[in-house]
């Protein structure tokens, strides 16, 4: 007896795919950067990890869950940080956060110096690790003056692709960036939907209800309301394509961070006291355009 | 957390450098380097206390197969032994390759 199974295109095209969410941190880097370029900076075998992790009983990470490497990308010199969402969720400890904010600092004292370079920060993360949390919000801090520092010589592109998704400290990070890339898959929030639950209550926000969290903070919604630049399919290439392209295009007209006056506008013309969803906000964001 | 150390005596052939894996739920990081002195060290960090008799097992069969002097670090967040055993295989192909 034989079977015959006729695959859809759909499926044929899925199955050609290589998943970008699916690679680790390290694969991501390479992923982004021209092949053969790829030159990791503090790499696993530099052994520089978290000394706080320990003394709380909890096991370390050899490159403390931030890749950094420096290579091409459509070639020119360019840095990639990378988080493993993985590893504590991709928190942002004292070492990892001072390896993405002394990358950022190196890539601008390039571009001083007259040698172009670009920066791409592919995010997984939950924010800030509370197990070092002063130490983690310090270093957040810096990381955001870098960004805005490098930001004035370079395109800063983050890239979201889930599954961890973006939150907490790292949200406002991609804030911060020229362009945001994002899947449908991957979420970005200031507050978690389990923080945002176990604060305003179930009445605010449930966070088992996978459609409705997605609804509100997934890829689609955040770059039907502006908060993302580019919305992308899961698939390596195509996210390699889509950062190659926006270098290509340049610095954007006007910064995220600089259209502060029109989100302004837009929080006002949301009325807190009716519950919002995901629809209500796309439309209000239409009505005030401007 | 428990910190284990291992040593065994092994051939003059050294391992060469090889590192795998991610500190994720049920997986492990291995950080595989050659060993001067003809010994093979492991040393690992665990989340789970209590099953220093199955790491060795595990360990003792991989040195088994692959003799060759190492410094062999594992950080471990909770693999089971057959996860493990994946791991050190595909340090060895990584190392290789």
């Amino acid at each position: 007896m034989t079977f015959e199974i006729t695959l859809s295109d759909e499926v044929l095209a899925l199955s050609a795919r290589r998943s970008y969410i699916e690679l680790n941190a390290r694969a991501r880097a390479l992923q982004l950067l021209d092949d053969g370029t790829f030159h990791e900076l503090l790499g696993p075998f530099d052994r520089v990890e978290s000394p706080w992790l320990p003394m709380q009983g909890i096991v370390t990470q050899s490159d403390d869950g931030c890749v950094v490497a420096k290579g091409k990308i459509d070639g020119q010199p360019a840095v990639v940080i990378a988080m493993e969402g993985k590893f504590q969720g991709g928190s942002i400890g004292e070492v990892c956060g001072m390896k993405m904010a002394e990358a950022f600092r190196l890539a601008r004292l390039d571009n001083e110096k007259g040698i172009p370079t670009r920066a791409v920060l592919s995010l997984e993360s939950g924010g800030v690790r509370l197990q070092e949390a002063n130490m983690g919000e310090l270093v957040i801090a810096e990381i955001y003056a870098e960004m805005v520092a490098l930001r004035k010589h370079t395109p800063l592109i983050v890239v979201i692709t889930g599954p961890t998704g973006c939150f907490g400290g790292m949200s406002l990070a991609a804030g911060l960036a020229s362009y945001v890339v994002m899947t449908r898959q991957a979420r970005l929030s200031m507050n978690g939907p389990e923080v945002i639950e176990l604060e305003a209550g179930k009445d605010e926000f449930v966070a088992a209800d996978k459609p409705f969290v997605w609804s509100v903070n997934g890829g689609a919604q955040r770059f039907a309301t502006d908060f993302a630049d580019v919305l992308l399919e899961d698939d390596a290439d195509a996210v390699t394509q889509a950062v190659t392209e926006l270098f290509r295009k340049g610095q954007p007209a006007q910064l995220r961070t600089d259209k502060y006056e029109l989100f302004i506008k837009r929080l006002k013309f949301l009325d807190p006291a009716k519950q919002w969803v995901a629809e209500d906000i796309r439309n209000a964001w239409k009505a005030v355009a401007k | 957390m428990e910190i284990l150390n291992f040593e065994f005596p092994s051939s003059k052939v050294k391992a060469r450098r090889a590192h795998v894996g991610v500190v994720g739920s049920g997986d492990l990081e291995i950080l595989m380097e050659p060993s001067v002195d003809g010994e093979t060290r492991v040393t690992i960090q665990t989340s789970v206390a209590g099953f220093v008799d199955t790491w060795k097992a595990v360990v003792e069969r991989f040195l088994q197969q692959h003799p060759e002097a190492a410094n062999i670090e594992i950080h471990d967040f909770g693999a089971t032994p057959g996860t493990v055993a994946l791991r050190l295989q595909q340090a060895v192909e990584v190392s290789k390759s």
